[in-house]
């Protein structure tokens, strides 16, 4: 089939340029010297050494790597619970609201889950007295429930297409489902796993609205600060902090994927 | 299936159990006491609105029902432009997604596999790198005194810097670059199961490439534009960052003025109300975007079987 590509091409190009060029440019001025941030006046490294001495930010941070590491981990306890109703067991009945429940996270806007979801924490406080305030708990409990919703749509294409004739082979042989689940699905479908995990930390790493409906006084995360900076106008100190979550998450993935290929595994995203 | 009968049960009511029981208590839940709250009145208490229904002796209850709150929404100027402002900006920047991720779709669903899976992942890594800090960065573009700005000075485009930055237009720029991915990772899916022998055919038999992309491409992947246009339009209704680090007065949307309501005047019935219209809003494109990717499970089913 001949036909000209170059206009399809130029969009193409013109598409990643308009994605990768502004966090480009971020990138390029945290090392700018001026405190003026679109005026270049020289290399300078002086933001970062701003960063580090930021101990508000710094405990805001490690606040929220906690929260999304735990936030990951039951993610995708719950995402592959969920995949697994969905691939193998059928029509089910209450499927379509199941379906309907997973899907919705989503979507949902933002505002609606963390308004409805700290309403929730509080008429709970009054009616049982848990939670007890609001902080880490609460956050991670709001996290996990749009996350789930993530890892379940990886881990549900990854079970979708795998072959089952090792399983049935395993089984026909005398062992036990628990025992064909942790020694044969599981490890064939840990690539989604693990992308579900990666999916599910950054995305908490990066939530804002829903933790600021659902946070308490003393549990300020990451975005809450950054917002808080952001909001004051644009500044060094926020480029670097960017060019430091980009490079580790780039490094991750791109991590995540050699060791995919390594296995010969094709890294799920 | 070959499991035995009861660690198939057990297995049953844990897979789909478990899930659906965190989801009934952390999703749906919250909804029905939203929908509470959006009824009540709001107080100077701890938590800031009236009960529901009290014991007023001699075991009277009385049952408090207040609708002002959506009275207001409905009848203030001020709510209502925020509404249809939150399904402008939705509209446009769907429509702007689709014109420029089905092309970004296309090319990359038709470029050589060793191209693909890098091409790919270029579409999926901002996913993976922070929502706040990529739309910080248009920030920096878009002020008075910023990149573009200066760019286009420096081309000698304009004389006087634009306005950019707190305006509606900066709003589009932000969406558009931020739910990009969501349109074109649909579309993708959709375009590499295209069935590409119909449209050699369709040359074959003397038929021009545009027309023949009008009437076999684009009616075979309306099922990707439906869904990237949903997983696009309906967060984009609701969506807050955006529009307040981004826009400018004249830009309300409704996630904004619910952010307000509740952080800054503290009204937690109203946020409620506004929440509860804006779900019944985005019902009706949920039910759609839900209901066809069901229609097109159950065909991919019966394909492949």
């Amino acid at each position: 089939m001949k036909r000209r590509r170059w206009p399809l091409l130029a969009v193409l190009g013109f598409g990643y340029a308009f994605l990768y060029v502004p966090v480009l440019l971020l990138i390029v001025y945290s090392f700018n010297e001026s405190r003026l941030v679109t005026v270049w006046s020289g290399f300078s490294v002086k933001w970062y050494g701003e960063l580090l001495a930021n101990r508000q930010l710094l405990d805001a941070a490690w606040l929220s790597v906690r929260i999304a590491a735990v936030n990951a981990t039951f993610a995708v306890i719950l995402g592959t619970l969920a995949a697994n109703a969905l691939v193998r067991h059928g029509r089910f009945r209450g499927r379509t609201g199941f379906e309907l429940l997973l899907t919705a996270p989503l979507v949902m806007p933002d505002v609606i889950i963390g308004l409805s979801l700290l309403l929730l924490f509080v008429a709970m406080q009054q009616v049982i007295g848990w939670p007890d305030g609001r902080g880490f708990t609460t956050i991670a409990i709001a996290h996990i429930t749009f996350s789930m919703a993530y890892v379940a749509v990886v881990v549900r294409a990854r079970l979708a297409q795998m072959d089952r004739s090792l399983e049935e082979a395993a089984m026909d042989l005398g062992a036990r489902p628990l025992t064909v689940y942790r020694t044969i699905t599981l490890p064939l479908i840990a690539p989604a796993l693990l992308s579900g995990w990666l999916l599910a930390f950054t995305l908490s790493l990066d939530d804002l609205v829903i933790a600021s409906f659902v946070s308490g006084p003393g549990s300020t995360t990451l975005p809450m600060v950054i917002y808080a900076s952001v909001r004051m106008g644009v500044s060094p100190q926020i480029n670097a902090l960017a060019t430091v979550i980009v490079a580790l998450v780039t490094l991750a993935v791109v991590v995540a994927a050699l060791t995919m290929r390594e296995r010969g595994e094709k890294f799920e995203v | 299936m070959t499991l035995p009968h009861p660690r198939r049960r057990l297995s049953r009511l844990v897979n789909i159990g478990v899930p659906y029981l965190w989801l009934g208590l952390f999703f749906l839940l919250p909804f029905a006491i939203v929908l509470r709250i959006s009824i009540a009145e709001p107080a100077l208490a701890q938590p800031p609105y009236t009960a529901l229904w009290e014991w007023v002796g001699d075991g009277v209850l009385a049952v408090q029902l207040n609708f002002q709150n959506f009275m207001l929404v409905v009848q203030d100027e001020l709510y209502l432009a925020a509404f249809l402002n939150s399904l402008l900006v939705a509209l446009v920047c769907t429509v702007l997604c689709l014109l420029l991720g089905y092309p970004m779709a296309y090319a990359i669903a038709t470029s050589s596999a060793r191209w693909r899976v890098p091409l790919l992942l270029l579409i999926v890594l901002p996913f993976w790198t922070s929502f706040l800090i990529r739309v910080y960065a248009w920030m920096g573009i878009l002020k008075q005194n910023g990149l573009l700005n200066n760019f286009l000075m420096w081309l000698g485009v304009i004389n006087e810097p634009l306005a950019i930055l707190h305006t509606q237009l900066a709003v589009y720029i932000g969406v558009v670059y931020s739910y990009l991915p969501f349109m074109i990772l649909p579309l993708y899916a959709n375009l590499t199961r295209l069935d590409f022998s119909l449209l050699e055919a369709a040359a074959d038999l003397g038929c021009r490439p545009w027309r023949a992309f009008l009437k076999i491409t684009l009616p075979l992947s309306l099922p990707g534009i439906i869904a990237g246009s949903m997983l696009v339009f309906i967060p984009v209704v609701g969506e807050f960052v955006i529009p307040d680090l981004l826009g400018g007065p004249q830009s309300l949307m409704v996630g904004k003025m619910l952010w307000t309501e509740f952080f800054s005047n503290k009204d937690w019935p109203l946020a409620s109300a506004l929440a509860v219209v804006l779900l019944a809003l985005l019902v009706v494109p949920f039910v759609l975007m839900q209901r066809l990717g069901q229609r097109l499970d159950d065909a991919a089913e019966a394909h492949t079987r």
